[in-house]
């Protein structure tokens, strides 16, 4: 009797299940995002920050998924390096330019709300700087796999530098306690934000977040579909080769 | 909608997430659409794998 985790290390498996769940997860995604922005658009101005408050709307979500996604290559490096489970390093691999791009997405929106908050946009601020240090070490991560020409290597060695950046996460995350900074406290769905601003910024985290999953679960059937063709076309050379070793020898 | 004097900082922001996500989602839907024609086209010329049969979805 296989696990579930035994059962789902399967690629062609996971090919078939992913094959069936995508369509539904890109219509759920579509439609949670529509219902946040119908949230977004409705929601009131911030006594402080005006209507610049929209902006927290995708920058909070933005930022959380830059870190949970940094979490899922960590735990997918872990699950290559200790289970040695076949999914691990495709998850790993598809999740990193996701979370890159989401990173990037934070840092730009982080930007263009401190300009009519802060009157500036960008200071070498602690949680700043830190969320732009993930940035690079998601670019490390993808440089450093793509500069491998032997791909179990390149995985291994991506996984090993993935495990030990996992220190950025508590950083960003506590920075704003640590050190005296720009940057407000973390903004949590329990926290002081009004619940009519709440209600928006919840919808639209669950909504990014649940479409995070969904793009990654597209990556990883891409990357599959990538070593399934780096497979074949190995073979057809193999393939190729003994023909004419054969016609050689006779 | 008026979104006052910083409305600008609100569309820009909206903007780059537009930007970023449809960039992603046209990123993997080209990419899989391309792994996946060299697949068919691999298997037309008679080179497949042992579980093919299995694996198409």
């Amino acid at each position: 009797m296989q696990t579930l985790p035994q059962r789902l290390a399967n690629p062609t498996r996971f090919m078939q299940l992913s094959g069936a769940l995508l369509p539904w997860l890109w219509i759920i995604s579509a439609l949670l995002i529509a219902w946040g922005l119908y949230l977004v658009v409705t929601a009131p101005p911030d006594y402080q920050h005006g209507h610049t408050v929209k902006i927290m709307f995708v920058h909070v979500p933005a930022a959380w998924i830059s870190m949970m996604a940094y979490a899922l290559v960590a735990a997918s490096s872990f699950g290559l390096l200790v289970f040695r489970h076949p999914l691990a390093d495709v998850s790993a691999k598809a999740a990193a330019p996701l979370g890159a791009a989401f990173t990037l997405l934070a840092l730009v929106t982080g930007s263009l709300w401190g300009k009519p908050g802060w009157g500036t946009y960008w200071v070498w601020d602690a949680r700043l700087t830190s969320v732009l240090i993930l940035f690079f070490l998601y670019l490390g991560l993808i440089a450093l796999r793509s500069s491998l020409e032997d791909e179990s290597l390149a995985g291994k060695l991506t996984a090993v530098l993935a495990i030990i950046g996992i220190i950025m996460l508590p950083i960003i995350k506590f920075s704003v306690d640590w050190w005296w900074t720009l940057h407000q406290p973390s903004t949590g769905f329990g926290s002081t934000v009004h619940p009519a601003l709440r209600w928006p910024l919840f919808v639209m985290a669950i909504a990014l977040t649940v479409l995070f999953f969904t793009m990654h679960m597209k990556a990883m059937r891409n990357e599959i579909l990538r070593r399934r063709v780096k497979s074949l076309m190995l073979a057809a050379v193999e393939r190729s080769s003994s023909r004419a070793n054969a016609q050689a020898a006779e | 909608m008026d979104l006052g004097p910083n409305a600008v900082f609100v569309w820009a922001s909206y903007g780059a997430a537009a930007i970023v996500i449809a960039g992603l989602i046209a990123w993997l839907i080209a990419d899989g659409r391309s792994r996946q024609r060299r697949l068919d086209a691999l298997e037309a010329r008679g080179i497949t794998r042992r579980s093919a049969g299995a694996s198409r979805t």
